[in-house]
């Protein structure tokens, strides 16, 4: 028990590490910069050095904010990241959590990160605050229903909600390509509201530093903002693993039916290489994503949420309930 | 593992990572004091009033409104589960289900709360 404790808490923490560097060098070529290149070779060891400094940073006592939810919040953000983060099968046989109502959980919990948002932005007392608080609430709050009902669709696709069943679902096809152009939409559906729940890309605007500083953790310092990044940056990574693994079978390797032998060659690949990098070409893309679009206005990001993604989402899962029920998936038909 | 064990553990690990950085940081951390620091952020200017007010409305419908389809999510996760044993009759009461709910949000978008004023 403290065993698993212990790995999850590393590998959270070298994780969050490791994406802070990818993030920071990739965002750099994009913008047709260096990036980190100071600290060990190709500043390999900048996000080493940003951890020690913010451990030392003060933490600075505010007046006037509600100490008690003030102080509260960061745990919110990161317990609901790590219960998340605790049910994401990495390989074959390694996962923490694998309930057998696994995609529920997961949307479940990773809803009461919301909590911690709103009561940073509220305690904080401070209009940035509270403003970047609101908003991210409310658009936390939309696209969590698309994100949930995205996955509902594959839930509908594979029959099961558990984690590792849905991955055994996926052994010859993929449920992208399973459901047809239906599988698609969906997939697309959660990427976009993965995004914008995640407070990323083009919908950022709850943390838009041009109008609200940094948003609801303007009042932080230290290390207690320190958990908020590490909260975002883990969410992140979370969005894209759940993608990965509901929707390109997670650490399955690619198999084809009927071919045996490069089905085998393909197991030699451990299966935690195929997860991560599944989740690697998701997390480009989102970065890709981020850097290209402009920011959203918040009536646009709810216009686009509950006039077009959730209408198209109800219809979606009732197509996806026609296909599966008619036994025009792929897997069914061959 | 029992399931509740592994998900106490998952959930003791968040919150050891949070007490025990913040218990690292506070002992590493310098402490001075200063009456400007306590200060709330603000661009150069004291801030003025209190940040607890009343609120732009349009924000809590948009929570009312998402109370409604995710209450509809619990019900919409056991159906969808077991889609292939239930068949046409299962699809037709779920219809029916999501019919009302599309209502909801038809009346909803009618009455001007999904437009930003």
């Amino acid at each position: 028990m403290l065993l698993v404790g212990i790995a999850l808490m590393a590998a959270y923490a070298v994780l969050a590490m490791i994406l802070i560097y990818v993030e920071r060098k990739i965002t750099a070529f994009f913008q047709a910069r260096i990036g980190p290149n100071r600290v060990g070779k190709y500043g390999l060891f900048q996000t080493v050095a940003d951890v020690l400094k913010i451990l030392i940073k003060e933490i600075i006592h505010v007046n006037n904010v509600d100490r008690f939810l003030f102080y509260t919040a960061p745990f919110f953000m990161i317990i609901a990241s790590m219960l998340t983060f605790g049910a994401i099968p990495f390989g074959k046989e390694l996962h923490v959590i694998d309930f057998n109502i696994g995609v529920f959980y997961v949307t479940a919990v990773s809803s009461v990160g919301i909590i911690g948002v709103l009561l940073a932005g509220w305690s904080s007392n401070n209009k940035y605050s509270m403003i970047g608080a609101m908003r991210s609430g409310a658009q936390f709050v939309s696209y969590e229903l698309s994100a949930g009902f995205a996955l509902m669709t594959m839930v509908v696709l594979s029959g099961t909600m558990q984690f590792s069943e849905m991955i055994e679902s996926q052994r010859f096809c993929w449920n992208i390509f399973n459901g047809h152009i239906s599988s698609l939409v969906a997939f697309i559906i959660y990427l976009i509201s993965g995004h914008a729940e995640t407070n990323r890309g083009p919908f950022d605007l709850p943390e838009a530093e041009s109008e609200l500083t940094a948003g609801y953790h303007t009042e932080y310092s230290g290390l207690q903002f320190g958990f908020f990044y590490l909260a975002e940056y883990l969410n992140m990574f979370i969005i894209a693993s759940i993608a990965a693994t509901v929707f390109l079978g997670g650490w399955m390797p690619i198999h084809i039916k009927g071919l045996d032998t490069f089905n085998q060659i393909m197991c030699y690949i451990p299966s935690y290489v195929w997860f991560f990098s599944k989740v690697a070409v998701l997390i480009f893309t989102s970065l890709w994503i981020r850097w290209s679009f402009p920011r959203l206005r918040i009536d646009q990001l709810l216009n686009l949420e509950w006039k077009y993604l959730l209408p198209i989402n109800l219809v979606n899962i009732l197509v996806m309930v026609i296909l599966v029920l008619t036994g025009l998936t792929l897997t069914d038909l061959f | 593992m029992s399931d509740l064990s592994l998900f106490l553990t998952v959930f003791l690990t968040g919150v050891v990572l949070v007490v025990g950085g913040l218990g690292m940081a506070i002992l590493l951390s310098p402490k001075s004091f200063n009456p400007q620091k306590g200060e709330p952020y603000e661009c150069g200017i004291p801030t003025r009033g209190t940040s607890w007010m009343q609120f732009k409305a349009g924000y809590y419908l948009y929570a009312i409104l998402y109370l409604m389809f995710d209450v509809e999510a619990i019900f919409l996760f056991p159906w969808a589960t077991i889609v292939r044993e239930l068949g046409i009759q299962g699809l037709a009461s779920i219809l029916f289900f999501l019919l009302i709910l599309g209502l909801g949000l038809a009346y909803a978008w009618r009455k001007g709360v999904l437009k930003w004023k």
